[in-house]
């Protein structure tokens, strides 16, 4: 596991993130159909009229949602099947990067990066463009990005989803209060599905900077872990 | 720049090949199975991680919501329902029928004789909102009891009083959820007879799955062995006409 020529991203993170893309987009826009069947949000375990929302989304258009017009039972129908691929894909991702040591190697914190200093200057880098932190290590940005991700709001969806399903519900009552009712679970699958899109946005847009013909073979062939291909 | 409008060209276009191909997948034989099966795998699943009987969630009268949301059919649109509401629908007769031995037809009266359950539970519609609610009346169960269900019949059908745009609501349901313990016919919310627009005066509560699935305007219940013949075949209204899920537990 600790080879010199490691590659600098292995087959399961590329296998997966790959699959992952096409799930999270699928999943994002046949969501945003199911969102404009109902188009408020609450707290708590019921709320059915705009008087008891806390939020009023607008309506999607349908260049953004699957299919592209509004169609309550085939964005059902997109969502539900890809939530497969999804929930399992992210389980076997987790399961090697734990026993890969990929987690603890090069997403896990040190408390040492968590000094206002070193994360103002890893804020700073990133204003600068420099992307070039040698070595192929992630930064504290990238290590606080990717955990966020694949900690708390990937797997997130996946909590949330399953509670909001009545008949799941009977197997794991705890899980729906433990995001407060159905309702706020509904909120929070919502938020979070905004949080990864942002990270979509900032990931593309990072990439695109930091030479995207690089990155995009490093996450196909796997590229090689040495300094001199950092890009 | 040249290469920033070429690249957005490119995302775009790939974009709306990616949205044609979701389309294309999805009117194929495979794809539509595809679809199928997903809905399949989650029933199996959420049938597998419980007790086939566990209950739904139920709540406490402080719990309830303070008013009880009506969608779809508010109301059934004959001159005959009219009247039914004037009596207190007093001629109001559910059947029982299809694969029973005792095919039976039974009053208001007959229904609120038998033994009651009485539950607080959440109603979740498949657009999204909840409320929650007090309901009574007796389990399905007892009724099929009495009827004597033959050893052929695999699905509960529940024809309904109301049309929408033009075609007579139905639902159905496997022999699972028919026996379950909070399976009942409700004739009572919040411990008033039935409002109208929430299915005067009968109507069911399936409650591991969507509001779709609990049938208001309750005529008969019919036992088959088969939902090819009903409808469309799909089992149930929305079903037939927009394809929406027959397991609606998601």
């Amino acid at each position: 596991m600790m080879q010199p020529e490691r590659k600098r991203h292995g087959l399961v993170t590329r296998i997966w993130h790959w699959l992952n893309v096409v799930c999270v987009i699928v999943l994002f826009m046949s969501g945003l159909n199911i969102s404009n069947a109902h188009r408020y949000l609450y707290w708590g375990n019921y709320g059915f009229e705009p008087a008891d929302a806390w939020a009023s989304v607008i309506r999607f258009p349908g260049w953004a949602t699957i299919p592209g017009y509004y169609d309550l039972a085939a964005a059902r129908d997109w969502h539900i099947l890809m939530a497969w691929p999804f929930a399992f894909g992210l389980l076997v991702m987790w399961a090697a990067m734990l026993v890969s040591g990929h987690f603890w190697r090069d997403i896990r914190t040190t408390r040492r990066e968590w000094k206002p200093a070193a994360i103002r200057r890893d804020i700073v880098q990133h204003l600068k463009l420099n992307f070039d932190h040698s070595s192929g290590q992630y930064n504290f940005l990238q290590k606080l990005a990717y955990g966020l991700v694949l900690g708390v709001f990937l797997p997130g969806m996946i909590l949330t989803g399953l509670a909001i399903s009545p008949g799941f519900e009977p197997s794991a009552p705890w899980l729906v209060d433990a995001f407060g009712g159905r309702q706020s679970a509904r909120s929070i699958h919502f938020i979070f599905s905004w949080a990864i899109f942002a990270f979509f946005l900032v990931h593309v847009l990072l990439v695109i900077l930091s030479g995207p013909i690089g990155q995009l073979r490093g996450m196909i062939t796997g590229g090689t872990a040495g300094p001199e291909e950092t890009p | 720049m040249n290469g920033s409008i070429g690249r957005r060209g490119v995302l775009s276009g790939m974009g709306l090949l990616f949205l044609g191909a979701c389309s294309k997948v999805a009117d194929t034989k495979i794809g539509g199975s595809m679809l199928d099966s997903a809905e399949k795998w989650h029933r199996k699943i959420h049938r597998s991680l419980s007790d086939r009987m566990a209950l739904a969630r139920e709540y406490t009268k402080a719990d309830i919501s303070p008013n009880f949301r009506g969608n779809g059919s508010r109301t059934v649109d004959t001159p005959e329902y009219a009247a039914a509401i004037e009596t207190g629908f007093a001629d109001w007769r559910l059947e029982v029928r299809g694969l029973v031995d005792h095919p039976m037809s039974l009053s208001l009266d007959n229904i609120r004789r038998l033994p009651q359950r009485t539950q607080i539970t959440r109603h979740d519609c498949v657009e999204g909102w909840s409320a929650i609610g007090e309901w009574t009346g007796p389990q399905l169960s007892t009724i099929l009891e009495a009827a004597g269900v033959q050893d052929s019949a695999k699905f509960v059908v529940f024809r309904c009083a109301d049309t929408l745009a033009g075609s007579r609501y139905y639902e159905s349901v496997d022999m699972v959820d028919a026996y379950h313990p909070q399976t009942i016919v409700a004739h009572a919310l919040n411990g008033e007879p039935l409002p109208v627009k929430n299915g005067a005066p009968l109507r069911m509560r399936i409650e591991r799955q969507l509001g779709y699935k609990h049938a208001k305007y309750l005529t008969a219940i019919e036992l088959v062995d088969s939902l090819e013949d009903i409808g469309d075949g799909e089992g149930g209204y929305w079903e037939d006409r927009s394809g929406y899920q027959w397991y609606a537990g998601i």
